[in-house]
């Protein structure tokens, strides 16, 4: 997997190399707008995390000339500017995700990973599977091992979004942005107890635990080894 | 005046009457009262010395045409005589007229061709008049009162037939005399009016300065850092005085934002100076255990906790600061208020439960607000937070029972967030809105003293307001908006 840096900042950039490296990714930077935008053109990139203030070519302007030029490679974009305001400019100028600075690193792979993912899950597919967990999107019924499960509403699109991600970290933020479409943290940590409860539903009574929780980062719902 | 206002006064005035003269003048030239009331000045003169000037030619040339029309009423008339008996009724008749009333004015002579007089009342042709036909001015020595006297005298004089003149004026000494006192009367009269004038321009363009320089004065100290100091007013309510009064609230204003700012400023430093002090100080011992491997970890990732406990203080006061400036009105959408309560209590329905406590939700459908989801969201799941943090009371007193309901009210959406905790003591419902304020009881709770700060910032963005009442037992949070 290739993903393209654009970011200015050396600290951030070495950072985020270092880091993605590890995690298995073969990665690029450009320090500013222009390269960036060249870089990208050249495609080859399975994704690219892109800063929004650059020298050069700003990030909203570079992506905007690379959707014109039909590039539809998934971009996160990384901005210390945080309003509702900014992340609806960044992804209606074509991000496919926003984080806002200062971020942990779980976060941004995981939704990295997502982004990488969206393409795979095509829109035909109707059942989604992990381990013996099925998820039925046209009867809106979930089987574990054979045996119904009734799930509530919102456990039910809780679920759809881990087992989209099946074999990834979720992290809350992302649940509480793709499940309740809410851009805020609660104070409480309302989204460990609604995970537990579906936890209790999908788990209690089988030998094999499906969902798992990453500490410092988020969820997992992956097929037992 | 007291001795107060005594010292008090000359204060404003001191530069003025202190500073050399020439340059309080130029100080005094270039200001605006000044210029304005020198204008009206020069209006003022023309016009006093336009109206003198025409009162003047009107009297001097009245009193010429009454000379002349006299003239030529007594030449008509010895003309006539002339017509009938020649030149010696015309004698005749001139004498007559010059022996007659004596106090009379009138100069009447009569000569030959050569100049020899036959008859008048002055013994020879006056030297200073020319012979010429026409009107002439010339200069006569009458006795009067026993001494010579030289008069000016006008009159016309004519050549009748045969080389005969005739000479007939008048001695204009009190023409001219009255003509000379109405110049004089409004040579005074005129000065009197510039001068007063010019006194009374100088009166009111300096009264009008000395409140600038009020304005101006003050303007300086509160420049200089005394943001208390404010223009005094006269209670006249005249301009001066709304100006005053409209700078004196603008102060007050700056002066509140600007403590509320201090607070806000002081808060923020004060409130992350004790969790960095803990973040350091774990990084610290992190450091010194270095052998522990699994100790180097937990205190790497307490740290972690730390920063980002941190991190969602510094996102919530950057909420509440963009609430306040008016962040997402833009995108106020027709909202129904119900629904959006209705999804904030379900994100906490597991948390309430599992806490114990029962959330009853009273929501009217159709109760419309024009507002942001996301922002009225939050500020009604940080309701609900408090509701079940304090709830329950911090010894874990009062029934565990919060009431969310939405209805319309006379034209307004109402939303309510109740519990039966301890409440919120009266004296202490305002202050609990500004930033990190957390009342005693609560403070060893978690919580960054925010929540509440950031409902009332999405209240106002919203045009709404946000009361706190007694619940008897409790608290009740009441939300208003204006129905969308």
């Amino acid at each position: 997997m290739k993903v393209l840096v654009v970011e200015d900042d050396r600290d951030t950039a070495a950072y985020l190399a270092k880091a993605l490296g590890e995690s298995g990714y073969s990665v690029d930077h450009a320090g500013d707008g222009r390269e960036g935008l060249f870089l990208a053109t050249g495609g080859g990139y399975d994704a690219i995390i892109l800063d929004r203030m650059l020298p050069g070519i700003d990030g909203l302007a570079l992506l905007g000339a690379l959707r014109a030029a039909e590039i539809r490679t998934p971009a996160l974009i990384l901005s210390a500017l945080g309003s509702v305001d900014d992340r609806v400019r960044g992804l209606r100028a074509g991000g496919d995700d926003y984080l806002v600075k200062p971020f942990a690193f779980s976060e941004l792979l995981a939704r990295i990973e997502a982004l990488l993912r969206r393409g795979q899950t095509s829109a035909a597919t109707t059942k989604l599977h992990v381990g013996d967990l099925e998820l039925d999107l046209l009867t809106r019924r979930v089987t574990r091992g054979g045996r119904s499960l009734e799930l509530l509403p919102r456990e039910f699109q809780l679920l759809e979004c881990l087992m989209r991600n099946a074999g990834h970290v979720v992290t809350r933020t992302m649940l509480l942005e793709t499940v309740w479409d809410y851009h805020f943290d609660p104070q409480t940590n309302v989204i460990d107890v609604h995970v537990s409860r579906l936890r209790q539903k999908i788990d209690k009574g089988f030998d094999q635990p499906l969902l798992h929780t990453v500490r410092g980062a988020g969820y997992c719902l992956k097929p037992p080894e | 005046m007291t001795i107060a206002e005594r010292l008090r006064l000359p204060v404003p005035r001191r530069p003025l009457a202190a500073a050399p003269l020439w340059r309080a003048m130029r100080r005094v030239g270039k200001t605006h009262a000044f210029r304005l009331a020198g204008l009206y000045f020069a209006v003022f003169a023309l016009s006093v010395l336009g109206v003198l000037f025409f009162v003047y030619w009107m009297s001097a040339d009245f009193v010429e045409r009454q000379t002349e029309a006299t003239l030529d009423a007594e030449i008509t008339g010895l003309a006539e005589q002339y017509a009938q008996g020649g030149i010696s009724a015309l004698v005749q008749i001139v004498a007559a007229r010059s022996q007659g009333n004596p106090g009379d004015s009138m100069i009447y002579l009569v000569t030959t061709k050569d100049g020899r007089p036959l008859a008048g009342n002055i013994a020879n042709w006056p030297a200073n008049a020319a012979v010429t036909p026409g009107t002439l001015s010339f200069t006569i020595e009458t006795e009067t009162k026993g001494h010579e006297e030289t008069h000016p005298a006008r009159g016309m004089l004519i050549v009748i037939p045969d080389g005969y003149r005739l000479l007939v004026g008048r001695d204009i000494r009190d023409a001219d005399a009255f003509r000379e006192r109405v110049k004089l009367t409004l040579i005074w009269s005129g000065l009197l009016a510039l001068g007063a004038g010019l006194a009374g321009g100088a009166v009111m363009s300096r009264n009008m300065l000395r409140r600038v320089e009020q304005v101006n004065r003050t303007a300086e100290r509160v420049i200089g850092g005394n943001l208390s100091d404010r223009v005094p007013l006269r209670g006249s309510g005249d301009e001066f005085d709304q100006l005053a009064g409209n700078l004196n609230g603008m102060l007050d204003q700056i002066e509140r934002l600007m403590t509320g700012m201090r607070e806000v400023t002081d808060n923020v430093a004060h409130d992350l100076k004790t969790p960095l002090a803990r973040l350091r100080a774990r990084l610290e011992l992190a450091l010194i255990g270095g052998a522990d491997a699994a100790a180097q970890n937990a205190a790497i990732r307490a740290a972690i906790d730390e920063a980002d406990r941190m991190l969602a203080t510094f996102n919530a006061l950057l909420s509440i600061a963009e609430a306040e400036a008016g962040a997402g009105r833009d995108r106020a959408a027709p909202l129904d208020l119900a629904e959006v309560a209705r999804h904030a209590a379900e994100l906490y329905e597991p948390v309430v439960e599992e806490r114990k406590f029962a959330l009853r939700f009273d929501g009217a459908t159709g109760v419309m607000v024009r507002g942001e989801r996301n922002l009225l969201s939050q500020a009604i799941a940080n309701l609900i937070d408090n509701a079940l943090k304090y709830g329950a009371g911090a010894d874990g007193s009062g029934r565990r029972e919060i009431r969310l309901s939405v209805r319309g009210e006379g034209g307004r959406a109402v939303l309510e967030v109740s519990d039966r905790g301890p409440g919120i003591p009266s004296a202490e419902r305002e202050a609990v809105f500004d930033r990190f304020v957390r009342l005693e009881p609560s403070r060893s709770t978690p919580g960054n003293g925010l929540g509440l700060s950031l409902v009332r910032a999405v209240a106002h963005l919203h045009g709404g307001i946000v009361r706190l009442f007694d619940n008897d037992p409790g608290l009740m949070v009441r939300l208003e908006f204006p129905a969308g």
